[in-house]
């Protein structure tokens, strides 16, 4: 009998034109060493204004009471939970990359972990100053934790608002843990460099941070180990937490959010989001750095694909919350959805499909893949849309529920939108840091995928 | 050179020459040696006859405390302590208690693989005899190193020096301590 053997398929290469591992080393430590260019002020200055809005509207907040929202009755509850979903979904996106495609062993994901999980660490900020301004009396935002307290009384864990507080906290400290973890092979570079040049504080700075990391083979057993397992656990976590996060809504009564499908249409509206936002990011980035060796046209096509395969799912959702509205033959339920579709607020529900169903499948064709500044278009249409998808969940189930004398309208108060549009400056202002001083791609992991790093590159593979 | 060498080490340029060399040298019986490499090399731990990771034992002990602290917590929090009906729910239930368990079990599993990974690695440790090589900057960099400590049964100065030159290690140096 013959051996029938596989098909090769040739392998895109992860990095570009044969780079070395010093020219990887020099590419992205380079950009945190240069000079600090002129673009990056101005932005920083920009962004710094744009934060002002957050800052600004907050204090107002606080200082004269949560009235300032637009909430009212029937709707108690409109902008701020739909920021709140909002950017926590776009930081799944960062999670995903980093966990999910590490185990799946994906890896384009090198070149864009770093920059993606910044973004996760930086949306998961923006995204919690809503829930804790929102409580109204600041300062008592820690009877949310299990800490005692003078009334004796502890938190409410039947709740699913309880839950949001325990998923929105670990995402939080687990990203960062991970993305530090990630980090510290890339600061011993950073540190090892400037000491080369003899600049001792920076050195002694970053190399306080690298924990004296010396790339010992003894300890890239236990640190891969670690990865892995932090990957591992990753996982379950980010999917979690878009669950408890729809939870908010699925386990309340109201019709259109009492549905069994929020959990997983959530969580792959969240990485559907993410992988918009990662775009929206990384190919300026690209464009001013000139990474195109590490972000190749591979990676925008598997970022890209993701898009279309997400934006695909949610349509699917979006058109079975319907069916199931008139299966169910729930007349609250039916008119729950006639009215999304065609009530007071059709406006927003149609730019949701229009960006999240029709925007991805523009991706099917790879002359748009290939467009850079076309799919940097498309990315942002993808980001209007699942802002625009939780609105119409939240304000259109809230504003019409079960009885028509208690109907309202919501529309935002000017504090609102001003905080709103400040956390993008607020998000700004820490990515702009971030490339300012640190790593934006992971260098170690990035060699690791280069043909050279293969041990048994050039030789038979007999041993 | 120092009077009291910490150990010698030798530079590879390849991953591939280091791996060959550290067969070499764990087949010659050498216990107290390391490598030096800018990114983990695939296959390395083999040849190094490194064992596998003890860290996913505490791992597992971490997420299985996180899981009891959620449970047993709210069952203190809201049953034992303040019990106090709420929408006509059962006081304790693990179902309820289960999503927040769920975060904890990841959380203090997160945070055990860490701790745990520094713990076994013998981290932070800023200073180390192996940092104060002239060249090892580049360990960081696109260079490979291979380092014997004086503290091995085996070392003896000339012979190490021979074996590190046979396996093709490059500029053979002594490491002050």
């Amino acid at each position: 009998m013959t051996e029938i053997k596989p098909a090769v398929k040739p392998r895109s290469a992860m990095v570009g034109n044969h780079r070395s591992f010093s020219w990887i080393t020099e590419k992205i430590c380079g950009i945190a060493e240069e000079k600090t260019p002129v673009w990056w002020w101005w932005c920083f200055a920009v962004a710094c204004i744009v934060a002002s809005f957050t800052v600004i509207g907050i204090t107002y907040l606080v200082a004269t009471g949560v009235g300032v929202w637009g909430h009212r009755n029937p709707v108690n509850w409109a902008w701020d939970i739909v920021n709140f979903v909002f950017w926590i979904g776009i930081g799944h996106a960062g999670t995903l990359i980093s966990a999910i495609l590490c185990l799946l062993r994906q890896k384009w994901r090198t070149s864009i972990n770093r920059s993606a999980e910044a973004m996760t660490i930086f949306a998961v900020v923006c995204a919690g100053i809503f829930p804790v301004f929102h409580v109204g009396r600041v300062w008592y935002a820690w009877f949310l934790f299990p800490l005692p307290n003078s009334n004796y009384i502890w938190q409410n864990y039947r709740s699913p608002l309880e839950w949001d507080v325990f998923a929105v906290s670990t995402y939080g400290t687990v990203s960062v843990l991970f993305w530090y973890v990630g980090m510290i092979p890339d600061l011993a570079t950073m540190r090892d460099r400037f000491n080369a040049v003899g600049k001792t504080l920076k050195a002694r700075l970053y190399g306080f941070f690298a924990m004296g990391w010396r790339g010992s083979s003894r300890h890239w057993s236990n640190y891969e180990m670690a990865y892995l397992i932090l990957a591992g656990i990753s996982t379950p976590l980010v999917l979690s937490v878009h669950t408890i996060v729809s939870f908010d809504f699925a386990v309340s009564l109201l019709p259109g959010w009492h549905t069994t499908i929020f959990p997983p249409y959530f969580v792959a509206g969240a990485i559907f989001s993410g992988f918009g936002m990662v775009l929206t990011l990384i190919l300026p980035l690209r464009a001013v750095y000139h990474l195109e060796d590490l972000i190749t046209q591979y990676h925008i096509d598997c970022m890209c694909k993701v898009i279309l395969a997400t934006g695909t799912m949610v349509g699917y959702a979006y058109a079975m919350e319907f069916f199931i509205a008139w299966y169910s033959s729930n007349p609250y339920e039916g008119f729950a959805f006639i009215n999304r579709a065609f009530g007071p607020y059709w406006w927003s529900y149609f730019i949701m499909i229009a960006c999240n169903v029709i925007t991805p499948q523009f991706f099917w064709f790879k002359g748009i893949r290939e467009n850079t500044t076309l799919v940097f278009i498309l990315s942002l249409f993808v980001n209007v849309g699942m802002w625009f998808e939780r609105f119409v969940i939240i304000a259109t189930s809230l504003a019409r529920d079960f009885l028509p004398s208690s109907w309202g309208y919501y529309s935002p108060s000017i504090v609102e939108i001003f905080t709103f549009f400040g956390t993008f400056g607020v998000f700004s202002v820490l990515f702009l840091l971030f490339i300012r001083f640190l790593p934006i791609m992971a260098i170690a992991e990035l060699k690791a995928v280069t043909p050279q790093a293969d041990p048994h590159a050039g030789h038979d593979s007999s041993h | 050179m120092a009077e009291k060498p910490y150990g010698l080490i030798a530079t590879f340029d390849t991953p591939g020459a280091l791996m060959h060399a550290a067969e070499q040298v764990r087949d010659a019986g050498y216990m107290k040696w390391d490598c030096i490499t800018p990114f983990p090399v695939h296959g390395l731990d083999k040849a190094m006859g490194v064992r596998r990771s003890k860290v996913p034992r505490i791992s597992l002990a971490g997420g299985i405390t996180g899981f009891c602290t959620g449970m047993s917590m709210i069952w203190f929090m809201d049953r034992f302590d303040y019990p106090i009906t709420v929408g006509g729910k059962p006081l304790f239930s693990p179902l309820f208690a289960f999503p927040v368990s769920y975060e904890l079990t990841i959380l203090f599993t997160a945070f055990a693989t860490i701790g745990g990974m520094f713990f076994l690695n013998g981290l932070p440790m800023h200073y180390h005899p192996v940092l104060n090589y002239e060249d090892i900057r580049r360990g960081t960099d696109d260079l490979f190193f291979l380092v014997i400590e004086k503290a091995d049964a085996r070392y003896d100065a000339a012979n190490t020096r021979a074996l590190l030159e046979k396996v093709g290690g490059k500029l053979v140096n002594e490491l002050e301590s």
